[in-house]
């Protein structure tokens, strides 16, 4: 399987899914950290990816995304942002709705 | 390796030349900023739209040179 339908494979079998550096338990980057505590926060169940066990992946997501940075959430199967965005959405209220809308909280 | 405001600034004017650009040094250590970007390029464009337009002005330096820059964009 190349790394591309890797990915796919993920986003499929999870319906959020964080690929970080580090687990939510022990992050090991504090921007993977802030988005691990905003869905720990909201209490949607999510799955995170420690991009640090596999180089191919970790440079795999950002060609899938075309994004340059970890962290990525994506919320069944489409890419929602980094850090930077998950966290404005956050405190605008918008991540929670759309995690509403998709039944996911 | 690291980077000063100033390469980031210049780098982001260079593809957005009406960008009004303020960075901060967030650690003083040539590696942690923040950028808060208002161009009208990013005009009706969405968050993730707007935020590669400024990756892609800083021409693969994120996570390479640049370790960390915190970016908050706006329309004008």
């Amino acid at each position: 399987m190349n790394i591309k339908e890797k990915i796919k494979t993920l986003l499929n079998e999870n319906e959020v899914c964080l690929f970080m550096k580090g687990t939510p338990d022990a992050p090991q980057c504090g921007f993977s950290m802030a988005v691990s505590n905003v869905l720990k926060h909201l209490e949607v169940k999510f799955k995170g990816i420690n991009v640090l066990e596999d180089e191919n992946l970790r440079q795999g997501v950002k060609d899938f995304s075309d994004w340059p940075t970890i962290p990525q959430l994506y919320v069944k199967g489409e890419f929602i942002g980094g850090c930077d965005i998950v966290k404005e959405m956050f405190e605008k209220g918008e991540l929670k709705e759309i995690l509403k809308k998709k039944s996911l909280i | 390796m690291s980077m000063t405001a100033k390469e980031i600034t210049d780098l982001i004017k260079e593809s957005l030349p009406d960008a009004t650009v303020e960075i901060k040094d967030l650690m003083g250590d040539n590696n942690h900023y923040s950028a808060k970007i208002t161009s009208e390029k990013f005009n009706g464009k969405s968050k993730i739209e707007q935020h590669k337009l400024v990756y892609k002005s800083l021409k693969g330096k994120m996570g390479n040179e640049l370790h960390a820059l915190t970016i908050t964009t706006e329309g004008k």
